[in-house]
């Protein structure tokens, strides 16, 4: 059976090779900026953990997360966080059974990657002035 | 024909064993993590960099206290959940992929409960 269609069957995408589409660079960034937000969650608790312990230790775990490496590792944490938030949206839409067709699965994407950095840049101008 | 036994029929979860329990879970925490992702970030976006005292009044006050616990509480459920996922998709190996799979559950469980542990100290006594 499978060989009577060998040569004539669509293959499966090969990734070194495969178009690059915006639906597929979302679905892995996905992926990505939740098991990115690990990272993030452990940050955020060695964080709250320094706080509840003495004000030395809080100062020592603060700096680090305020120093220049951290803020970056903070500001890419805020963007993930928005991207996985919107495109978690975008999954409960589908789920619903909506929004389906190519057309707009394209444009939803991009509705994700662009609302995203909007949101960051937003957040970092509302509640970042501190930092 | 089927070869499925009336009993597999009726319980309907087919071969994966499991149906789609897992699957709704991870859409639960998510629709709860939309509000308590908004009500956790910008209170604590604008304490951070702002010094010690500034955690503790945070912190203190009981609203912003609930919401951090539940914040963790569903968060770290939901990273449990969906690091559970990228194991079983990824790692193939029976030994290691179990392996994994607990430490995901400890870890996550470990960080959840250090993290309200921090909170609630926070609240009660400053």
């Amino acid at each position: 059976m499978a060989e009577a269609n060998r040569g004539n069957r669509p293959l499966s995408p090969h990734l070194q090779i495969y178009r690059w589409q915006i639906t597929m660079v979302v679905s892995i960034l996905n992926r990505m900026t939740g098991v990115g937000m690990a990272v993030t969650a452990v940050l955020l608790v060695w964080w709250l953990v320094a706080a509840a312990s003495s004000p030395g230790y809080f100062a020592l775990v603060d700096g680090i997360l305020a120093s220049w490496p951290g803020l970056l590792v903070l500001t890419v944490s805020l963007w993930g966080l928005w991207f996985h938030t919107l495109n978690g949206i975008r999954h409960l839409v589908w789920d619903s059974g909506r929004g389906f067709d190519l057309g707009t699965v394209t444009k939803s994407g991009w509705a994700v990657v662009a609302g995203s950095v909007v949101l960051t840049l937003l957040t970092l101008l509302v509640a970042g002035g501190g930092a | 024909m089927t070869y499925q036994t009336d009993r597999n029929r009726v319980r309907g979860l087919g071969t994966a064993h499991e149906g789609a329990g897992h699957w709704w879970q991870q859409r639960l925490t998510s629709v709860a993590l939309l509000p308590l992702t908004l009500l956790f970030l910008f209170p604590f976006a604008r304490a951070l960099g702002q010094g010690h005292q500034a955690v503790l009044v945070l912190y203190g006050h009981i609203g912003h206290a609930l919401v951090a616990v539940l914040f963790l509480a569903v968060g770290f459920l939901h990273l449990a959940q969906g690091l559970q996922v990228v194991i079983e998709d990824y790692i193939h190996g029976k030994a290691l992929r179990t392996a994994l799979l607990m430490l995901n559950t400890l870890a996550c469980g470990l960080f959840a409960v250090a993290g309200i542990f921090a909170v609630a100290k926070i609240a009660f006594m400053g």
